[in-house]
């Protein structure tokens, strides 16, 4: 069967694609979304944090003989720890700056963490095994949808959706939505916004920890995997809107869907129809798709 | 942390603030300012625009950038202390610009502010209060008429046991029936007890609610008086208020 004369097999086999890396720019542009709501920062360490997944989950199995489930877990709540240090001994000095400070901050800290890796671990790689449970492929009848990615999908939705319910509907996230409007009336209603914006940040910086390593098993582990990755997330979060946290999920996955497709149909254009969208999004809706004017 | 917490005070005394300065950045706004506030009291504060009146609400929250002397609450020093410490101390403050979130429902709104004390009014007895909030929880806040969004505002202190209202120019810009609730609404405050300040800039409001006024200028207290001498005072309030 073909559509368009193209194979279907392969229309769904670069769907999938698309899906699994619209996953990741998903669950990154979220955590930036977050972190930008409350803390008003460009976080443009987010790829560095990505990175730091997935070599904490390399590092544990390496040398701790921890393996992916646990690594699941302890990676990002290592990055987690380290984003609260950061958000403690740096970002707290920067809230009062314009923007530009921030953005400045973190791609310098981005840099550096970079470097100190690339010293440590070089640039040719580290490989991670998909675990046991998660090898092989299921047939569809349709299509082999290979498990890992399919756990990849999954994961990523039940985190972007679990994430979106928590700030949309409960009142810890009527406290985080509250405080990206007003956090000096937050405080003074009695709620320690300095706690919450670290914590958010940590939170942030943890999501990016997860999709590392998620990502692990499927691409190469290297010190430059989240700086290549972060440009085009950027994009997503400027197409969803800065700051929104449905449009940062919903554009996450279907820019990974629409780049899909592309490589399917015009294959030498799909490194760069993120970029023209977002510049027709820009020219049409300077705030995002789902971003309010201010 | 509560142990440390004194709940009497003196005399009945609430608040009392001493020399107070307070500093929005480079510019200094209050200049030593002192007064007090006894438990049960209504007390109003007048003055024209730009007084202090605001900056002095906002400096006993410590939401102003620097800010010295001594405010006293409920026997505390909390001239150091952060923000929402000071507020779980017992105060609910209520901003000029009302501060209802847009990205909150009514209802969110409402129960935004953490519980601070015991012995809050419950959600029930609010909406019985306010039965336009009830009609209205799932509206995004920001939609509710001016009217609304006031009573909001000072509902949702109310909720969280707070026993020192700062109200923020409650009345401005309503219509005069929708003033004329909130009077009632403060005389049945202070029959429930609360302490309140109340910044004014609506004189008839606030005359027969307050039972102390203090007259502020150029970030100064220049006059306080109870509301037994308001007859002799009006020539001078004639003066500094233009009223
Ligand atoms: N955020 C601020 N930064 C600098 N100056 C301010 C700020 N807010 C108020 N002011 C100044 O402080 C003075 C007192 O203002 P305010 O306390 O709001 O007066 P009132 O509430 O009595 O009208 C005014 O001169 C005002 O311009
Ligand atoms: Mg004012």
């Amino acid at each position: 069967m073909e559509i368009f004369g193209v194979p279907h097999q392969a229309l769904l086999g670069q769907l999938l694609l698309g899906l699994v890396n619209g996953s990741f720019y998903a669950m990154l542009s979220l955590g930036l979304a977050v972190i930008f709501g409350l803390l008003n920062i460009i976080n443009f360490a987010h790829g560095a944090m990505y990175m730091m997944g997935a070599y904490a989950a390399w590092m544990l199995l390496e040398y701790f003989q921890i393996g992916y489930w646990w690594s699941l877990l302890l990676a990002p709540l290592s990055v987690g720890a380290f984003g609260i240090l950061i958000e403690r001994v740096l970002m707290k000095w920067i809230y009062r700056l314009d923007h530009l400070y921030g953005l400045l901050l973190t791609f310098g800290l981005s840099l550096i963490l970079e470097g100190i890796y690339r010293d440590q671990f070089g640039v040719s790689g580290q490989p991670y095994q998909v675990p046991e449970l998660l090898r092989g492929a299921t047939d569809l009848g349709f299509m082999r949808l290979p498990n890992y990615r399919a756990w990849v999908v999954l994961v990523s939705l039940i985190v972007c959706l679990g994430t979106w319910y928590v700030i949309e509907r409960t009142r810890l996230g009527a406290n985080l939505r509250a405080g990206t409007e007003n956090p000096q009336l937050v405080q003074a209603f009695g709620v320690n916004v300095p706690l919450m914006v670290t914590l958010t940040f940590a939170f942030g910086v943890g999501l990016a920890g997860l999709a590392g390593v998620l990502a692990a098993p499927l691409y190469q582990i290297n010190p430059l995997m989240g700086s290549n990755l972060i440009i085009t997330v950027f994009a997503v979060v400027v197409i969803g809107g800065m700051g929104s946290i449905l449009g940062s999920i919903v554009t996450g996955i279907g820019l990974g869907l629409i780049e899909g497709l592309t490589k399917v149909f015009w294959s030498e254009a799909s490194s760069t129809v993120v970029f023209v969208i977002m510049a027709i999004v820009l020219l049409v809706r300077p705030a995002g798709l789902f971003g309010r004017e201010k | 942390m509560n142990s440390s917490i004194n709940a009497g005070g003196s005399a009945g005394e609430f608040l009392r603030v001493t020399d107070l300065h307070a500093f929005y950045g480079e510019s200094h706004i209050l200049h030593g300012v002192d007064f007090e506030v006894r438990r049960g009291e209504v007390v109003t504060l007048l003055g024209r625009n730009g007084a202090g009146r605001t900056t002095t609400l906002k400096s006993i929250m410590g939401m102003v950038g620097r800010r010295t002397g001594s405010i006293m609450l409920n026997g505390n020093e909390t001239i150091a202390m952060a923000t929402h410490r000071i507020a779980h101390l017992g105060v609910g403050y209520c901003p000029e610009e009302r501060g209802i979130f847009s990205s909150l429902s009514t209802e969110e709104n409402l129960m935004l502010p953490p519980v601070v004390r015991s012995g809050g009014m419950s959600v029930a007895e609010l909406y019985e209060m306010f039965p336009n909030l009830s009609e209205r929880r799932t509206s995004q806040g920001t939609r509710l008429s001016g009217g609304e969004q006031q009573m909001l505002a000072v509902a949702r202190i109310l909720r969280t046991g707070a026993q020192l209202l700062l109200l923020d120019e409650i009345s401005e810009g309503l219509a005069p029936v929708i003033v004329q609730a909130l009077a009632r609404m403060i005389q049945l405050l202070k029959q429930k007890g609360y302490t309140i300040i109340m910044v004014e800039q609506n004189f008839r409001f606030a005359a027969p609610l307050a039972d102390r006024f203090y007259v502020m200028e150029h970030g100064r207290m220049v006059q306080g008086f109870a509301a037994n001498e308001l007859s002799s005072k009006m020539g001078m309030l004639h003066e500094y208020l233009g009223i």
